[in-house]
């Protein structure tokens, strides 16, 4: 590719200047898929913010400032604050011992990492109650020590753990692979220890990929529902994080209020999307190299 | 682990260097990866699966063979495959489209095509059942012509299609973009046709990024909770989905019911894994990355 004389993208549209399919056609599939991706992703889109907006923007703005909806949004916001950072240090560990060393097990600790976006998410709430559930194994010792997991929020904290414990990992193994590990050992050959070269020349070099695992993490993080929601308890105001209040609004008519609630998170992860796109833009070829490898 | 401590014991690093390569970190790395992963996610497992395993044969075949399971894993298995096949046509076209046409607005649809995984499940679900209620944008024109959506196994299947296409489309794009197009203008100068050119050349090729889309479609399928349970009506025997009844169990105190079918849903979850590795295996293979 580096000998080739003509850039990738000219030859591309040169190529398609050239394509001999009928323009009909090209026309029809386009349009095809644009009515598709139109009914299925932008009127939904649409209509979240229509919805919200149907009693005008002081009601939104009401149903936003509520206590039980900032509650809600403290609550989220504290969830990710804690479990983000953790999925970090667990994924750069987790891709530094996996992308530079060579280990028996080592593509089953892969696959085991990815477990959680295999896993339903109500499995991923479930397993936490059953261990520190009322009923559950550590339950009847849990309450004589009045420690309360379940129904509370270290058990939200836990569950979003879980289902966001790949996103890291996932983005950051296969970008520290394709960037080999010369310029570590040139480090350590001149002297670095081991803090100097993760710091100085690692962190460096992975740092696109770190963000946009952060990224995809935080969003997750911030939306979960299926997993939260078996372990919260749905108690206003105390255990419902933003995803959660939504339900409740709607489960008691008050579209509009759900709606609004619901844009906001509409639009966290629209900025995640418009985030993650700049990203990609800006990781270039790493990043289409890391992902034809999956 | 002990080759390591020896090493360490003689002092000679060189001899490690033989064995690891220069760098260094590897045992604490490993070892907080192994312990984060074990604490949040392998012992919460296996405790899943050993509080299953509590049952005799007789009780795990009552509880799994009951008509309202039963029903409910059809309705899982079924509309969730179903979802899966109409993304993978649907992303086919959608990831055609995208990387071979150049179109207004063409940047921004692409962008567009992750939303069902950024928007959180239960925005969706709302949001969807908004739109296929009798008095929804798209509901009321259906509802006229007499079909119901929301609040039937037909709206699993709109919520299941919607969550699934990222997974078609972003599996089989970088394929497609790589695939060079020599073969089929040659084909087109011997004088093939487009549909000839797609079945016997581009079909190939494409197959197992396809299959590979549309086994993730469906495993995210049979899994998902927020965004199907608005829309269905939760009608059981009908459109009662099992992670909805794992929650129902849970909520009757019904540990080990709930235990029983999350440890056949991770054995699925599992199962789909393996098959997917061993699709990008195969897909690798044939494209020889």
């Amino acid at each position: 590719m580096a000998s080739d004389p003509i850039p990738r993208q000219a030859f591309t549209e040169q190529t398609i200047g050239h394509s001999r399919q009928p323009s009909i056609a090209r026309w029809l599939l386009i349009l095809l898929a644009v009515a598709f991706l139109g009914t299925f992703l932008v009127v939904p889109l649409v209509s979240i913010f229509v919805e919200a907006l149907s009693n005008g923007v002081m009601s939104a703005f009401g149903a936003i400032t509520n206590p039980d909806a900032l509650a809600a949004i403290r609550l989220t916001v504290l969830v990710a604050a804690i479990a983000v950072p953790l999925n970090v240090v667990f994924g750069l560990a987790a891709s530094w011992a996996i992308a530079k060393f060579r280990f028996r097990g080592r593509s089953l600790l892969v696959t085991l990492i990815d477990l959680p976006f295999a896993v339903s998410p109500v499995v991923s709430g479930l397993v936490y109650v059953l261990l520190f559930g009322l009923h559950g194994l550590l339950g009847p010792w849990l309450q004589v020590h009045h420690i309360k997991l379940i129904f509370a929020v270290p058990g939200i904290v836990l569950a979003t753990l879980f289902v966001t414990l790949p996103f890291v990992a996932r983005e950051l193994i296969p970008v520290m692979e394709t960037q080999g590990q010369e310029a570590e050992e040139a480090a350590i050959l001149l002297g670095a220890n081991g803090w100097q070269v993760f710091w100085r020349v690692t962190l460096p070099n992975i740092r696109w990929g770190l963000l946009y695992g952060v990224l995809l993490c935080n969003a997750r993080a911030m939306g979960e529902f299926g997993a939260v929601s078996v372990v919260s308890g749905h108690i206003r105001g105390v255990t419902n994080t933003m995803p959660l209040h939504v339900e409740v609004l709607y489960n008691d008519y008050n579209f509009s209020a759900a709606f609004s609630v619901a844009a906001l998170l509409a639009l966290l992860a629209l900025v995640s999307l418009v985030l993650k796109n700049i990203m990609e833009w800006r990781m270039g070829d790493a990043l289409t190299q890391s992902l034809a490898k999956r | 682990m002990a080759v390591t401590v020896s090493e360490r014991a003689a002092g000679t690093g060189v001899v490690r260097r033989r064995h690891r390569g220069p760098l260094p970190g590897f045992v604490p790395t490993l070892g907080f990866t192994m312990t984060y992963l074990s604490l949040v996610v392998l012992i919460p497992l296996a405790f899943l699966v050993l509080r299953a395993s509590g049952v005799s044969w007789h009780g795990l075949l009552q509880i799994v063979t009951s008509p309202r399971v039963l029903a409910a894993f059809r309705a899982s298995f079924g509309i969730a495959f179903a979802a899966a096949v109409i993304d993978a046509a649907a992303g086919l076209l959608v990831a055609w489209v995208l990387v071979r046409y150049r179109f207004p607005g063409r940047r921004l649809l692409d962008g567009l095509v992750d939303l069902p995984i950024a928007l959180p499940t239960a925005v969706a679900g709302i949001t969807l059942t908004g739109l296929y209620s009798d008095t929804g944008w798209l509901g009321a024109p259906l509802a006229a012509a007499g079909i119901q959506v929301a609040f039937t196994p037909l709206g699993i299947l709109v919520a299941l299609t919607f969550i699934g296409l990222p997974f078609v489309v972003r599996t089989v794009q970088p394929v497609l973009a790589d695939l060079t197009r020599d073969v089929e203008e040659a084909a087109t100068t011997l004088g093939a046709r487009p549909g000839q050119i797609f079945r016997r050349i581009l079909l190939p090729q494409l197959f197992p990024a396809l299959l590979t889309g549309l086994a993730l479609a469906f495993g995210r399928g049979i899994g998902e909770y927020g965004s199907v349970i608005f829309i269905a009506g939760n009608m059981p025997g009908i459109s009662e989905i099992v992670p909805l009844l794992i929650v129902t169990r849970l909520e009757q105190f019904d540990y080990i019911g709930a235990a029983v079918l999350g440890t056949v849903m991770l054995a699925v979850s599992f199962l789909f894994m393996l098959t997917i590795n061993g699709l990008q295996q195969m897909s690798r293979e044939r494209l020889g990355f």
